[in-house]
């Protein structure tokens, strides 16, 4: 039989199973701000985990594991949404009934569409001459300019509450997660 | 560490029976086995007070076996029968295996995983590992007298999912239950985290006789977070020995070698290397069968020349890890060092100047996993309290699926941590398709044949649409076990389709059931008696469970919900009274279900707690 053509997927990014009743900041007992105590969300994720862990199950019944599995699945999920840069930002706007990543919303600040050529360029040049100094060099500017971008983005959503600009601004930094990730793949270059 | 205890379940299935449960490490060069006893973990050892039982099966014509030190000693006399290292071979096809030429088997190229020709009949790697195990399964019951309920055992971090499944395999056919394949660093960690009672972020080197992984965990009050993990599973102290191997080539120039002869001389470049980490060189002699002789010296500069692609060889995933955990090397407060190869010194010279300190060695690197496997096996059987530590680990290796053009879409990424759940939405790529291909991968790499293939299913019954009008909605689910659950469902018509995830290199139940078959004689009606006992104690513990949990919470049912527990209840134990596995374990899954929602209340109820705890620990 001929096997049917492959899937195509219709979607950028994998989306969380889970249906929440509560919303994720309500989960670790956090307010619902793009700035955030990350010693607390730390400590109040190891709790739940404590809780609803599968291996606090191990020998119970059936049932109570197959809900220690969905609890922490659960709490996995949530956590990863508010640690990451990112995908916090994406949360929050969701909350406010925006999608950040619609394909349709592209809008780009041409500034910053010029420095993100240049970054391209420094990391094909970096390939070329393979100078792991100049790499080192590049992978600080682009953290820094991460680390930039997420207080503008704390600003904007938090203080001025201005969430077609925080659109923009996840937008950016999504961009900045795929310069790092490649500036990645060229230190796994260099080093091998 | 809470300021809240939630009351604990596990202690009121059988408060004071102390289930016997064991850690092994199933390794490449050794095997051992660990139990708690008095919140202690100890290795067991055998008769003779060895500790360590080498991975070697030696194979007879009458289809008796030797393991251990009987067939390591004879691996010289009878090469094709003695198999070594065959942790190399699980789950891996004759592609896989690098330097074939130079092993003294017979391989067989079987569909999925290599196969070896012995005076015993064709053995697959799991019946070999299966002999090891039995083994230690012997020597753990005569230690602590009586039945196992289950084991830990380790694998590689880095083991993909045809490597794991054939462990499992393996464990099943040596009649082990295994409560959890557990990553061999992760227990490291447990181990050394449990003993110096460590806060902070721990890099875990391991390197053994066939696997090199790196684990980058947070320890946090008792929380074990795995935060990055990376390896090579084809990379360890054999290869030490290959290269000392090629080196006494060159030294001989001998006439091609017998099997035995290629063994001895692996033997003696394994026993130079030992020497070198005592002494600054050592002299190398063999006298072949052929009456050829080598006499020469290996200085510690020429051995550490000669490895040191292979000590690199361990950096670059090393890298990996601390990028993947967003971590410096000077972030990491401990490097712990596992694995009896971690003795070379080169080896611990690099990675102190990788990490900049001197690496902890203050555990015995051949036991600290099987002590770690062997405290989580305690928790896993339902042994403690629940309340000192907890374990989170990762997926090693991205899962996904195959899309157009034979590219990898990836839905879960490496180092996501257990259990967790993902779904992405694809449609149709033409006119009027009713079906559709999933095709489910493991691995990094961009192209779909590059990474392995894990299962395949179809989605049928799709009604026909234009191309992109359907909405096919793929979730991904690994549970705490690693174990991947992949499910299909076009959203407009409700058709739906799942796999359970069991890779095609693995060996389906029906090999299994015929290894057992041809393992065991049992009875028919011994098995019968064996399946009646197991529902009868399964049953019994699920009722004590739940009479335990009413007795608790029975606050948190109405009248009419306590009454169809109680029928249930009643039902099974009418059940459990007559001669019908198959009745019982029906009815217990009926008490399962009955039993759900009260499940889930509890567990609302448990989380509130907590998180009232957690604010006043917060504020207070």
């Amino acid at each position: 039989m001929e096997r049917q053509p492959c899937v195509s997927p219709l979607t950028p990014n994998a989306s969380p199973v889970m249906d929440f009743t509560q919303t994720h900041f309500e989960l670790f007992g956090l307010p619902a701000t793009y700035m955030l105590d990350r010693a607390k969300l730390d400590a109040a994720y190891r709790e739940l985990q404590n809780t609803v862990h599968p291996d606090r199950f191990a020998s119970q019944p059936e049932a109570e594991q197959r809900v220690a599995m969905q609890w922490a699945t659960q709490v996995n999920e949530a956590y990863q949404t508010l640690r990451h840069p990112v995908n916090r930002g994406v949360y929050l706007l969701k909350l406010q009934g925006i999608d950040a990543l619609d394909a349709n919303n592209t809008k780009m600040a041409p500034a910053f569409l010029m420095q993100q050529m240049e970054w391209r360029e420094a990391i094909d040049d970096v390939r070329a001459g393979k100078s792991m100094d100049v790499l080192d060099a590049l992978s600080d500017d682009l953290h820094a300019a991460h680390r930039r971008i997420e207080a503008q983005l704390a600003e904007l959503i938090d203080t001025a509450h201005d969430y077609a600009g925080a659109s923009e601004a996840v937008r950016q930094l999504r961009f900045m997660d795929k310069l790092i990730a490649e500036v990645g793949d060229v230190y796994e270059e260099l080093e091998s | 560490m809470a300021l809240l205890q939630i009351s604990e379940p596990g202690m009121s299935t059988a408060p004071h029976q102390h289930r016997l449960a064991v850690g092994i490490d199933l390794g490449t060069t050794n095997s051992l086995v660990a139990t708690v006893r008095s919140g202690l973990s100890v290795v067991l050892d055998d008769e003779a007070g060895h500790s360590l039982l080498p991975s070697v099966v030696r194979y007879h014509a009458d289809c008796s076996v030797d393991v251990g030190y009987a067939a390591l000693s004879a691996q010289n006399l009878d090469p094709h029968n003695t198999i070594v290292s065959v942790k190399r071979f699980m789950g891996r096809g004759l592609v896989d295996i690098e330097d074939i030429s130079s092993l003294p088997y017979r391989f067989v190229d079987a569909p999925g995983m290599v196969q070896l020709k012995t005076v015993a009949g064709v053995k697959s790697p799991v019946e070999v590992s299966a002999e090891i195990l039995k083994v230690l399964r012997q020597r753990a019951e005569a230690a602590m007298g009586g039945e196992l309920l289950g084991a830990v055992i380790t694998v590689p971090a880095y083991f993909d999912d045809a490597q794991r499944q054939a462990t499992k395999d393996a464990a099943q056919l040596a009649g082990i239950n295994v409560l959890r394949l557990l990553n061999e660093p992760t227990a490291a960690a447990i181990a050394y985290g449990l003993d110096n009672a460590s806060e902070g972020v721990y890099a875990v080197y391991d390197l053994g006789g066939g696997t090199f992984d790196i684990s980058i965990l947070r320890l946090s009050k008792g929380v074990f977070e795995v935060l990055s993990t990376n390896g090579d599973s084809a990379l360890g102290g054999d290869d030490f020995d290959q290269r000392v191997f090629c080196w006494m080539l060159e030294q001989g120039r001998f006439s091609p070698l017998s099997a035995g002869d290629a063994r001895l001389l692996l033997t003696k470049a394994r026993d130079a290397k030992e020497a070198l980490t005592e002494h600054t060189e050592v002299r190398v002699t063999a006298v072949l069968s052929t009456g050829e002789m080598m006499d020469a010296t290996l200085t510690q500069a020429e051995f550490n020349a000669m490895t040191a692609s292979l000590v690199s060889k361990t950096l670059a995933p090393t890298r990996k890890a601390l990028r993947d955990a967003g971590l410096m090397a000077s972030e990491v407060k401990g490097v712990v060092m596992v694995g009896g190869s971690t003795r070379t010194p080169c080896v611990r010279q690099a990675v102190a100047d990788f990490f900049k300190q001197t690496p902890l060695t203050n555990l015995d690197p051949d036991k600290v996993v099987a002590l770690g496997a062997a405290m989580q096996a305690d928790v896993l059987a339902g042994n403690r309290v629940g309340d000192d530590w907890l374990l989170l680990d990762v997926i090693p290796l991205s899962l996904g699926l195959e899309t157009m053009g034979g590219l990898t879409e990836k839905v879960i990424p490496r180092n996501t941590t257990i259990p967790t759940a993902r779904a992405q939405d694809f449609t149709t790529f033409k006119d009027g398709q009713t079906a559709m291909s999933v095709h489910v991968l493991q691995g990094e790499r961009e192209l779909a044949s590059d990474c392995r293939s894990l299962a395949r299913f179809e989605l049928r019954g799709i009604p026909p649409m234009v191309a992109g009008a359907a909405r096919i909605r793929v979730t991904f689910q690994v549970d705490a076990d690693g174990l991947l659950s992949v499910a299909a469902r076009e959203q407009s018509s409700g058709v739906e389709a799942s796999v359970q995830v069991k890779p095609s290199y693995g060996l389906g139940d029906e090999d299994i059931t015929r290894m057992l078959k041809d393992a065991f004689t049992h009875a028919k009606d011994d098995m019968y008696a064996r399946a009646l006992n197991e529902q009868i104690v399964d049953a019994q513990g699920l009722i004590a469970a739940t009479r335990a949990a009413m007795a608790e919470d029975g606050a948190l049912l109405n009248e009419t919900e306590t009454a169809a527990i109680e029928t249930s209840i009643t039902a099974l134990e009418k059940l459990m009274a007559g001669p019908d596995h198959q009745a019982i374990k029906r009815g217990i899954e009926a008490l399962n279900a009955v039993t759900t929602e009260f499940a889930q209340r509890r567990m609302d109820q448990n989380v509130r707690r907590a998180m009232a705890g957690q604010k006043l620990e917060t504020f207070g």
